[in-house]
């Protein structure tokens, strides 16, 4: 009579298209919600598909209804404890909510002004890029610096004799002594019937002077020609670049504080999400410094406390021979990011940062970003270094003060040089 | 049948199977028929998870939808709502379709699933069946045809118009749907089928497309009086409430798949009106019925004593009602208000008190169940709680009214559970189910037929109450973009004074 139904197993989801046409029209919200968004700390970690939160204002369906706030109006409420007709009981507050009163308005609608979305990671990338416009430098180089590997597509006819072809050249040479074998053969035959019918000597004798060629020739079939000869071919294929590795260096030294730090944080996250989304395969490399530089896990590389003096130079020498042992940059696409107060011990160290990523690092990696965190106006020594580099296509020098900096800097790091530099 | 003990070994066995499933739904049934009198649309029992009840909620409790971004976010805020443990998803959710179909949560205990039958496909199912509310403005036969119907049709629009064009059409529509009901006029029953048939005359005969806005000529007769004559030149003659409806036959421009799709919200509307006209009623109702079908099979033998315990603990749960002073307190609970009201019926048709007697001597002496089932079917909030609401209720509930005043510093308290206040709280209570309480009384009034099609609105004040004016901005134009012409709202008081007015 009555159905019973196992409805578990139907897809779910039946309103993932409400859904996605809800959140097409949120778009703008979430957009302005990046940089929250990028400011929690979860975007990172959940690696694989998680999740992440959005607040968004309320979407309005408006329709007409009363002003709660007009008009007469009577409730009747339950658990009546210590009201007698008549009583006149203060109304709250205006914002007060009135607890316990039991009163206020009688509307039926629940404020709905802040809810939460929960993109799914796919979902947020997609804003992420939306808003970040891809930029074209990453794009070109991604295309320029493909490797290219041999690979080996058949023979060819003509090539240097180290790749001479040994097997498939006697095979040709097989066949065309068979082949040649084979009509000599027949011509000596044919030859020798004439030979042996032929009674006039003077044509005997020249039959026979053809036939003795013809043997000889027979005989001495050469063991290769030119023509046997096989070469193995190979073609340049493009070797798309699946894997990058970034450098994150980080400057702990005794005025790098909290937010200095978190500052950088952010900033390095953002730039793994960026990476995470272009290649299959991204790792972080983290090096601290102070006057000591050491690559570090990333957990000692955010909260570790030990500090000193600044010594920058020996931190991007270090990175250098990092890359040079590990990550081959021909096969490696290697970034880099360096976040600093600015402050050096000394001119000298500053001078030499600069001339070191200009005669070595910036020759090899893909991209270096330079953020100098300071929030006092002046330029620290690094700062003045660098800027010697700012022609360098493949580096960017910028200042962050505040977190809310941190996404419209990143913007501008990823966009065209050109345009960066039109800014500064 | 299987024998007594064999159902309460299942019944008590907390982990549920399907067979324990289709157990419960055969002695409810058995139960509710025999004993109760209840008559049902056959059931449809469907397991769902969690996700899938999150699904259902979007789409206010039915199977399919036309696709609309509301519904998206509505899933948004219960999800979320829901995985941050702010929100339970009931246990069940009902259709009022034929057969019935009633949700029920995978994570249900044994005890939860039989009472959810119990409230749900007994319950709710003869209510839907009976109630005069429903019987008279929904056809349950085809509203499951009919949302197939409109889905489809809504993305032929999407396809054909684009998407944005039909939400906005939608989103129009929606603003309006409060006002897109018919209250006097019952509704026409048609089938997909018919509705189908119908578009297709629709669309092959023009002249089908008649438009009462372009007849300018009026007919010999019509112009025989004067006063005949000023009459037709007044348009609509009599005000019209439902907006919708008067703007698919009126609109004058509207597109023909535009004004279909005003159709289809209208017919939503007007599917959902007897269920927020009932809810108290409908509630009760359930909740009365799973109490007396379980407390039957207690008795007989079917559970035992360990279910019980459960079943009173969630029993309760339904019918908590916190006191006004109490941070959990939301409002009247209606599961507890109509539980009670019907559950005095029976009290006051067996054992009348003094005052019972004096209240419902129609009550007196009668059988409870008939009574029961004939206020069940033919009242809904208002009446019900005008005709039955008790004193002992009031009592028990400890009920009072507040009166509010804007006007005034303070809050009076109008009248509590004693005998001065009785007929009035209950007259109060009453009137604060009114659906005319809650939704403003918007009129259409005139339409200037020759000059310039401006729509002429008028907002009927009662109580001194006006519009939320963000709202009633945002909605005029919504109701702007529908009727394609110029739309004036003014806020008339009784003296006929304008207190506000909107246009677009």
């Amino acid at each position: 009579m009555s159905n019973i139904i196992d409805r578990r197993k139907n897809i779910k989801g039946k309103s993932t298209n409400n859904r996605q046409k809800f959140l097409k029209r949120v778009e703008d919200q979430i957009k302005e919600a990046i940089p929250d968004i990028i400011s929690q700390e979860s975007i990172k970690d959940s690696n694989g598909g998680g999740k992440v939160k959005v607040p968004i204002k309320g979407l309005k369906e408006p329709n007409f209804r009363h002003d709660p706030r007009s008009g007469k109006k009577q409730y009747i409420r339950p658990g009546n404890d210590k009201f007698s007709e008549g009583d006149k009981v203060p109304k709250p507050e205006e914002g007060g909510k009135g607890a316990g009163s039991g009163k206020g308005s009688n509307s039926p609608e629940i404020s709905q002004d802040d809810f939460v979305v929960i993109l799914s990671r796919d979902e947020f990338l997609k804003y992420f890029f939306e808003d970040l416009e891809l930029p074209n430098m990453v794009k070109k180089y991604m295309e320029s610096t493909t490797t290219f590997r041999y690979q080996r597509a058949g023979y060819t006819k003509d090539s240097i004799p180290s790749r001479l072809n040994i097997k498939t050249s006697f095979q040709h040479s097989l066949a065309r002594q068979i082949s040649l074998k084979g009509v000599y053969a027949q011509k000596i035959k044919k030859l020798e019937e004439e030979l042996i019918n032929e009674k006039d000597e003077n044509k005997r004798l020249v039959l026979e002077q053809e036939l003795e060629k013809l043997n000889r020739l027979k005989n001495t079939i050469p063991f290769f020609e030119d023509v046997d000869l096989r070469y193995n071919n190979f073609e340049t294929v493009p070797k798309p670049a699946t894997s990058a590795v970034m450098f994150c260096i980080m400057d702990v030294s005794a005025s790098m504080g909290y937010h200095e730090k978190d500052i950088a944080k952010r900033f390095f996250t953002l730039l793994y999400i960026f990476l995470t989304k272009q290649y299959h395969n991204v790792d972080i490399v983290y090096i601290r410094h102070h006057t000591e530089s050491k690559e570090v896990e990333e957990e000692e590389f955010f909260n570790s406390r030990e500090s000193g003096g600044t010594v920058v130079a020996p931190s991007l020498r270090l990175m250098h021979k990092i890359m040079k042992e590990r990550y081959d940059p021909q096969m490696w696409n290697v970034y880099c990011c360096q976040a600093s107060d600015g402050d050096v011990w000394s001119n000298g160290d500053a001078v030499e940062c600069s001339q070191f990523l200009k005669n070595e690092v910036l020759n090899e990696v893909q991209y270096m970003a330079y953020i100098e965190i300071k929030n006092r106006g002046l330029e620290g020594y690094l700062w003045h270094a660098y800027k010697k580099l700012r022609k360098q296509e493949n580096f960017s020098m910028r200042n962050i003060n505040d977190i809310s900096q941190i996404w419209p800097v990143f913007k501008a790091l990823f966009k065209k040089k050109s345009l960066v530099d039109n800014e500064d | 049948m299987i024998d007594k003990e064999q159902f309460k070994a299942m019944f008590s066995n907390p982990n549920w199977d399907f067979e324990t499933i289709q157990a419960a739904d055969e002695v409810t049934s058995w139960i509710g028929k025999e004993f109760f009198k209840l008559d049902t649309y056959i059931n449809q029992i469907e397991i769902v998870t969690s996700e899938q009840m999150l699904d259902a909620y979007a789409l206010i409790g039915l199977p399919t939808s036309y696709p609309h971004w509301k519904f998206g976010k509505d899933f948004v805020i219960n999800q979320g709502s829901y995985k941050k443990g702010q929100m339970g998803l009931s246990y069940e959710m009902v259709i009022n379709s034929n057969p019935c179909i009633s949700y029920n949560m995978e994570n249900n205990s044994t005890c939860m699933m039989l009472l959810v039958i119990a409230h749900a496909c007994q319950g709710h199912n003869a209510f839907f069946k009976n109630n005069y509310m429903f019987k008279d403005w929904t056809s349950a036969d085809s509203i499951i045809d009919y949302m197939v119907f409109a889905r489809d049709y809504i993305l032929r629009c999407e396809e054909e118009f684009g998407e944005e064009e039909v939400e906005k059409v939608l989103d129009a529509c929606h603003s309006l749907m409060d006002h897109g009901v018919d209250k006097y006029k019952k509704p026409q029953k048609l089938s997909a089928e018919e509705e189908r048939e119908r578009m297709k005359r629709l669309t092959k005969v023009k002249s089908e497309n008649y438009n009462e806005l372009l007849r300018t000529l009026p007919t010999e007769s019509e112009l025989n009086t004067r006063e005949q004559y000023k009459k037709l030149k007044k348009f609509p003659i009599e005000p019209e409430e439902n907006l919708l409806y008067f703007i698919e036959k009126n609109a004058p421009t509207l597109a023909v798949w535009k004004r279909e799709i005003v159709r289809i919200v209208r017919k939503v509307a007007q599917y959902y009106y007897p269920q927020t006209m009932t809810k108290v009623m409908n509630e009760g109702f359930a909740t009365f019925m799973h109490y007396h079908i379980i407390n039957k099979l207690f008795d007989l033998g079917y559970l035992d004593d360990g279910f019980m315990l459960e079943f009173v603990k969630s029993h309760s749960g339904v019918i908590y009602q916190p006191d006004y002073s109490s941070p959990y307190f939301s409002g009247l609970n209606p599961y507890t208000l109509g539980f009670n009201i019907f559950m005095d019926i029976k009290r006051i048709c067996q054992n009348p008190t003094q005052e019972d007697k004096a209240w419902f001597p129609n009550l007196i002496g009668k059988d409870w169940l008939d009574e029961v089932i004939y206020a069940m079917e033919n009242f809904r909030d208002d009446s019900f709680i005008a005709q039955y609401l008790s004193p002992k209720v009031i009592r028990d509930m400890k009920l009072f009214a507040i009166f509010d005043d804007e006007d005034n510093e303070f809050y009076e308290i109008e009248a509590i559970h004693n005998e001065r206040g009785y007929r009035r709280i209950r007259e109060m209570l009453s009137r604060q189910y009114d659906r005319s309480n809650r939704v403003p009384d918007i009129q259409v009034d005139s339409v200037d037929l020759h000059k310039t099609s401006k729509l002429n609105l008028i907002h009927h004040i009662h109580d001194e109450k006006l519009l939320d004016e963000d709202e009633a901005d945002s909605t005029v134009k919504h109701l702007r973009y529908l009727w394609e012409f110029p739309v004036e709202l003014h806020s008339r008081n009784k003296a006929g004074i304008d207190e506000d007015f909107y246009e677009c």
